[in-house]
């Protein structure tokens, strides 16, 4: 058959069936058994042209709401900021999305110098010693940390916010119940976790306290104090941290955190209906040696040149095996880069103004909800959202939103069943101060 | 390519440079002191870069000139295919309806996405032979624990708790072990034959009733197809296991075998390897995960399902499901591409992808075979692993001819792996190369194996053309530096 993606002659096909000495290719597939030997071919959609996939794709897209085409104020996790434009024009270079990990340091120094910078920039923004290359996702990142934390502490229990992101949750105990580890769940109060309740529930059984800076409902978490909890007790603090807030908050390395992770998402990275993403892994010099997954570091060639390798690798499971400290392998290394670049783009200054800015307009659409009528619950500090009570279920009111070009917010009765008829909105710098009034008006007049 | 070091993005930083555009502040504006707790307002400003969007674009256009991709040459990696990455599949993960998709948006207005999503699944359904897919894991070793963790949930479901061993042949992928034991199996290792294939006498010893699964990729890591593989299964099922398959080699059998067809209980797919991801220098990877009937149960939440009226749902209502194993639904952009790719290459292009894979490893095998050692000496599927012991004898090792092959422009081979080959090079063309470039890195590899008995040093000292020479990887792990600081920070 003809097709562009292979590009082998008949002749070209018949002079290497000679040199193999066979007479056709089905005599290299000898070694299957007949009875396990698939004949004929798949029940799958025939090929199509490259303009008619693309039309016929294109339509499949055009079924979606997008955020670029309608207004969002949905998050929980996932955000629509600004994206620098280079940020594609950079991930979109071949040589690095055509690359696979640098096994060969020697033609893979870009790969390498760019992990190494994402490293740096990542620890920079958590205050932490040190960050590894990438983690799936903010929620499988989390997981990881519970796990080292408790392989360290030589403890099976963790204590868990249930201001984290509920599908973070989720991951942590399906990975929790691999190791044999206990979760228990931390409640909360006024939209924080409950520092009385965890003083009740930590003991010396407790591998790690995990909460979540900015938490999920948008609130400013006092982790200096949860941290002294946590060390008290002798375990670990884990600190799940949007690492956009960090370019104004202090970071959770100045905090007591002894992992930071979260995701970079928030960094270029397109909300693509659920990934890929970017996990970052942050921590201390003191668990270097228990990091999962890719670490880059520095080093000199054989004239001294300064260069950039995969090291510490006796850590990982193509060396350790079962004795791994994880069974990561491939990572997030091109959404890593694309992380780099924002994060690059944004610099020193830009952080500062786009987290003040998630801050400030969060706030404004505070006032506004309140001034319209509207509960707002949790009275504390926010970083880009706040819950907005509301009079009928977010559900149906969010499907009335999107006639008007509106993706509402997240609907918390979902997963928190206290929560029935809450909203979680969501105020990116990319939100104008008229979106965000027509947003109020819009509910008010639902809510009425 | 340049020979002076490249500076790092934050050695080219200078204070008051920007290389960004955000929208002005359209609200009233507000002291972070007034907003934020006390003692939560960071003081130290994190140290990221002051540069132009120009000095940016420079700096990686730059980097990217020192990295060697499928598209700056061959890149012949053992069990990574990799093949070429078709461009319609960037494009189409780029339309703003796949990309500009948030996951919790309300399911009405995603149909779309879900469809997609749903048509890739019922693909991948037919292409393993398997009843039922997930396309939750993000990654090869992701699907390994996810699958395995299923199989845990069945013994458990059945009153079979105690099954807590798992067993994996000493040619296996190292995520295979380590992924057993992050579900908490123990990992008993099946020792391979003389001909490459698993030892049915030393499967026998292993197993019982404490058996849990055996997980096995076939063709194996060594290109060789198991044959008995049907006896296999029989071995595990007759004590209760479940037999598991590592899809990494699925480049080697599409329109041949099925797993589903040969006796596996479950399977993971990398779709980044046989259904071009891309690699994206080393992830993002796409994982899922196909079951037969009876671990249906006990599929990550939630599930994609198709209703009645034709529309597409997430269904949470599983009671018996191992929860869920990573936020929302995968990696949807990976998984954009490769359901373009499926419909790309339709039923006879995969049939061909198959074909080409195997008949260049096959070719390329026949022509080193004189000049390197052959361990197991059969038709190969689409890779296949020679040895360096007689380069070893001369003095230069299987590193050292990896290195040499990097002055050739060539991305060398998987090196020392699988571990049951001395001084292992384990070749994989895939079935979009050229004969002529096939052609031409045997021809590479023929030279080295002559420089090897002539001249020795020219491979020892190797490579010669790259940016850098061979790094001390020794220095990097004892004296750690991950990270960048300033000089006066260095004190």
């Amino acid at each position: 058959m003809k097709h562009r993606y292979l590009p082998m002659t008949e002749q070209d096909k018949n002079e290497m069936l000679s040199t193999i000495g066979v007479e056709s290719i089905d005599e290299l597939f000898a070694d299957i058994p007949e009875k396990v030997r698939f004949n004929g071919l798949y029940n799958i959609k025939e090929a199509k042209s490259e303009s008619a996939l693309l039309k016929e794709l294109s339509q499949l897209a055009t079924k979606n709401k997008n955020t670029e085409s309608n207004v969002s104020f949905l998050g929980a996790g996932i955000y629509n900021h600004y994206k620098p434009i280079i940020v594609d024009h950079v991930i979109s270079r071949s040589e690095f999305y055509t690359a696979y990990t640098p096994y060969q340091p020697e033609i893979s120094q870009g790969e390498l110098q760019a992990i190494f910078e994402f490293q740096t920039m990542i620890a920079e923004l958590t205050g932490m010693d040190l960050a590894n290359s990438s983690m799936y996702d903010g929620g499988t990142s989390l997981a990881e940390a519970g796990m080292l934390a408790a392989g360290h502490t030589r403890r099976k229990k963790i204590l868990v916010s249930d201001a984290i992101h509920p599908e973070y949750r989720d991951v942590v105990t399906t990975y929790a119940y691999g190791q044999s580890i206990e979760i228990v769940n931390v409640p909360t109060k006024d939209g924080v976790t409950d520092i009385e309740a965890l003083k009740g529930l930590i003991d010396d059984q407790t591998a790690a306290v995990m909460v979540q800076y900015p938490n999920f409902f948008g609130q400013i978490e006092d982790i200096k104090t949860i941290g002294e909890i946590a060390h008290e007790a002798k375990g670990l603090f884990v600190v799940s941290s949007n690492p956009l807030a960090l370019g104004v908050l202090t970071p959770p390395g100045k905090l007591g955190a002894d992992i930071t992770v979260g995701d970079a998402q928030v960094f270029g990275i397109p909300e693509s209906f659920g990934g890929p993403y970017c996990g970052y892994f942050a921590t201390t010099t003191k668990l270097m040696r228990k990091v999962p997954g890719r670490l880059v570091g520095e080093t000199v060639d054989q004239e001294g040149r300064r260069g950039y390798v995969l090291t510490l690798q006796a850590r990982e499971q193509h060396i350790r095996r079962e004795k791994a400290t994880s069974n990561i392998c491939s990572n997030q290394a091109l959404l890593a880069l694309a992380a780099s670049v924002a994060m690059t783009a944004l610099g020193k200054q830009g952080v500062q103004e786009m987290a003040k800015q998630n801050i400030v307009k969060t706030r404004y659409a505070k006032n506004a909800f309140e001034a319209a009528g509207f509960t707002v619950p949790f009275q504390g500090a926010h970083f880009n959202e706040i819950v907005v009570k509301t009079n009928q279920s977010v559900t149906e009111l969010n499907k009335k939103l999107i006639e008007k070009g509106i993706i509402g917010g997240f609907d918390l009765g979902r997963v928190y069943p206290e929560l029935e008829n809450h909203a979680l909105i969501a105020v990116t710098e990319l939100r104008t101060k008229e979106e965000i009034d027509q947003l109020v008006a819009e509910m008010g007049a639902y809510n009425a | 390519m340049h020979n002076e070091n490249q500076p790092l993005i934050f050695e080219l930083s200078k204070d008051g440079r920007v290389g960004y555009s955000l929208p002005e502040l359209d609200v009233q504006d507000f002291d972070l002191a007034e907003l934020l707790p006390e003692g939560y307002v960071r003081e130290n400003e994190a140290e990221l870069p002051e540069v132009s969007e120009l000095d940016i674009m420079r700096h990686y256009t730059a980097l990217s000139r020192r990295n060697h991709g499928v598209d700056s040459g061959f890149y012949p990696l053992g069990s990574c295919t990799m093949k070429y990455n078709p461009k319609i599949n960037e494009n189409v993960a780029r339309m703003s309806g796949f990309a500009n998709v948030h996951p919790l948006q309300d399911e009405s207005t995603v149909q779309g996405a879900m469809e997609l999503l749903y048509e890739l699944q019922t693909s991948l359904v037919e292409i393993t032979g398997m009843d039922e897919v997930t396309l939750q894991p993000a990654a090869g070793a992701h699907g390994e624990w996810t699958a395995l963790m299923m199989i845990r949930a069945f013994h458990e479901a059945n009153g079979e708790g105690h099954r807590n061993k798992v067993i994996v042949p000493d040619s296996a992928h190292g995520t295979n072990p380590a992924s057993a034991a992050v579900a908490g199996f123990e990992t008993i290792t099946v020792k391979s034959n003389e001909n490459g294939l698993v030892d049915l006498e030393d499967l026998r010893r292993v197993v019982g009733e404490d058996t849990a699964a055996l997980m096995l990729t076939n063709p194996n890591t060594l290109g060789l197809f198991e044959e008995n593989i049907l006896e296999m299964a029989d071995i595990i099922h007759s004590v209760g296991g479940k037999v598991y398959y590592d899809g990494a080699n699925l480049n080697a059998v599409m329109s041949k075998a099925r797993p589903g067809d040969m006796g596996f209980d479950c399977v993971h797919l990398n779709l980044h390897k046989t259904f071009t991801g891309p690699h994206g220098g080393g992830g993002p990877g796409s994982g899922p995960v196909g079951v037969k009937a009876d671990l249906i149960p006990f599929l990550p939440k939630p599930v994609l399902v198709k209703l009645e009226d034709g529309t597409f749902h997430f269904d949470y209502n599983r009671p018996q499901s191992i929860g869920r194993v990573k936020p929302y639904y995968g990696n949807f952009g990976i998984n954009v591409r490769a359901y373009t790719y499926i419909r790309t290459m339709g039923p006879d292009g995969l049939k061909a992808v198959t074909e080409y894979a195997v008949l260049n490893a096959n070719y390329m095998m026949r022509r080193l075979e004189p000049y390197f050692d052959l361990p197991y000496n059969r038709h190969c599927k689409h890779e296949f692993v020679l040895s360096g012991r007689r380069q070893k004898k001369l003095g230069v090792r299987t590193l050292d001819i990896a290195k040499r092959l990097l002055d050739f422009g060539y991305h060398p081979p998987t090196i020392y792996f699988p571990l049951n080959v001395e001084e292992g090079m384990m070749i994989e063309p895939t079935e979009t190369e050229s004969k002529e470039t096939l052609d031409a890195f045997c021809d590479a590899l023929i030279q080295i194996a002559k420089e090897t008995e002539e001249n020795p040093s020219i491979v020892q000292e190797a490579p010669h053309t790259t940016v850098i020479s061979r790094l001390d990887e020794t220095r990097a792990a004892r004296q750690p530096v991950l990270r960048y600081q300033k000089e006066e920070a260095l004190v």
